[in-house]
């Protein structure tokens, strides 16, 4: 055990390393560690906020999702009703148009039919004047054809 | 183990432990000793080039490593050698919060660098005792040294300089901040007026004062003691090997365990010296009245 030079190298070393680890080496590295334990913490609020987050997101979807089933079935309800009304509507429409036509037709067929009979009775006229006519060449007697001559007007 | 000295066992340890000393010889001037006695006769201004080159390499080695971490480091996710690097500030930074309740800078890098600088000088004790010496005695053989007089410790905690030097340093700071927190009149109260008041004044500055000087050296020679007796036991086990075969064998065993068991000393002698220098400048920023 001799005491030399060395204990006073040997303290200065230890000093000058000390110094720069004071310096350069400890404040860095505790910096990062409490920068990272920092952001950690951040991280794990933002998880949590992010959870609550979706939590409540997921709750407002389900809301909305609700109001709008809600609106598609009254849609849907609605679009029956007026559906039904208007069928109901054109049923109505129908009957009424098909009376109308019938009605129309009827009409026209009396027309027709009267026409056709006036037209009858006309040709009836003229033939029952001309076979007047041919009986009166021969010989007319009223009183004993006048039985006929009606007999034959009634039969048109 | 010269001509002179014959390859006894004496020789061989005293060679181990003997410093590779750089100083003026009263007779042989300006040269390395020759051997402990020369060393010796160098008196103070000598200087162990091995203690300071394997401390000062191992300390650099110390700092350029963590240095390197420090300039990369990110709050991101860390690499390897931050991760590492991070798990060794930390667990002195949990140290130094535990055992150290005033507010000073200083203390957590001190604290990192002893652990960090004391436990790699210590490790130096699990390189095979002879390696280093001997491939230093070859290669200084080419300059044409005699190897016999080549001496080689290559782990700095078995001098007592290196382990003086901590200590001496740690207990000037003891001292500083006595002095800074406690005031000249504080300090000098504690030392006089505890345990036993005005009237027991002699027998407290007694007391008070061996406690004080007891605390460096206690420092010092606790790691001193540790190491060189671990190295010796090293050194004595490797004198088996030269004793045949089954002692050699023998000796490889002894070796081996002596070895895991010292990887606990070499790490246990670091932390005390650490957790001791944090405590005592703890007590040293106590002002209590």
């Amino acid at each position: 055990m001799n005491f030399n030079l060395t204990l006073i190298g040997q303290m200065i070393s230890f000093g000058v390393f000390v110094w720069f680890t004071m310096t350069y080496v400890w404040t860095p590295i505790v910096k990062a560690l409490s920068d990272r334990k920092a952001k950690i913490a951040e991280g794990l609020a933002a998880a949590e906020r992010g959870h609550q987050e979706k939590s409540l997101g997921e709750q407002r979807a389900q809301e909305v999702l609700n109001t709008a089933k809600a609106q598609a079935t009254e849609i849907l309800s609605q679009a029956q009703k007026r559906a039904g009304e208007i069928v109901e509507e054109s049923k109505v429409d129908a009957r009424s148009e098909g009376q109308r036509l019938i009605a129309a037709a009827q009409a026209e067929i009396e027309r027709e039919t009267n026409r056709a009979r006036e037209e009858l009775r006309e040709k009836v006229a003229t033939l029952a004047v001309a076979a007047a006519e041919k009986i009166l060449k021969k010989e007319i007697d009223v009183r004993a054809h006048q039985s006929l001559v009606d007999d034959f007007a009634r039969q048109i | 183990m010269s001509t002179a000295e014959t390859l006894t066992a004496q020789g061989y340890i005293q060679h181990h432990l003997t410093n590779l000393t750089l100083g003026v010889h009263p007779e042989h001037g300006l040269g390395f000793a020759h051997n402990a006695q020369g060393a010796a006769e160098m008196g103070f201004w000598a200087i162990n080039v091995d203690t300071m080159f394997f401390s000062i390499l191992l300390g650099w080695l110390f700092v350029r490593f963590f240095r390197g971490v420090a300039e990369q480091a990110t709050a991101g996710i860390p690499g390897p050698a931050q991760n590492f690097a991070e798990w060794i500030v930390e667990f002195i930074d949990e140290n130094v919060r535990g055992s150290f309740t005033g507010k000073n800078p200083l203390v957590a890098p001190l604290a990192l660098t002893i652990f960090v600088w004391v436990f790699m000088m210590n490790l130096m004790d699990l390189i095979p005792v002879d390696l280093l010496p001997w491939l230093f005695g070859q290669s200084m053989a080419i300059f044409g040294a005699d190897p016999h007089h080549v001496f080689l410790r290559v782990v700095p905690t078995t001098d007592p300089n290196t382990t003086f030097a901590l200590a001496l340093v740690v207990f000037g700071m003891v001292l500083y901040y006595s002095f800074k927190m406690k005031g000249v009149f504080g300090f000098l109260g504690e030392l006089s007026l505890q345990p036993f008041g005005v009237w027991g004044m002699p027998a407290n500055l007694i007391l008070e004062g061996i406690s004080l000087l007891s605390k460096p050296v206690s420092l010092a020679l606790r790691l001193f003691g540790n190491m060189y007796a671990g190295e010796m036991i090293f050194i004595l086990i490797a004198l088996m090997f030269g004793g045949g075969w089954a002692l050699g064998l023998t000796a490889g065993a002894l070796q081996f365990v002596w070895a895991v068991f010292h990887i606990l000393i070499i790490t246990l002698q670091a932390f005390i010296f650490m957790v001791l220098t944090v405590v005592y400048l703890d007590m040293a920023h106590q002002t209590h009245h």
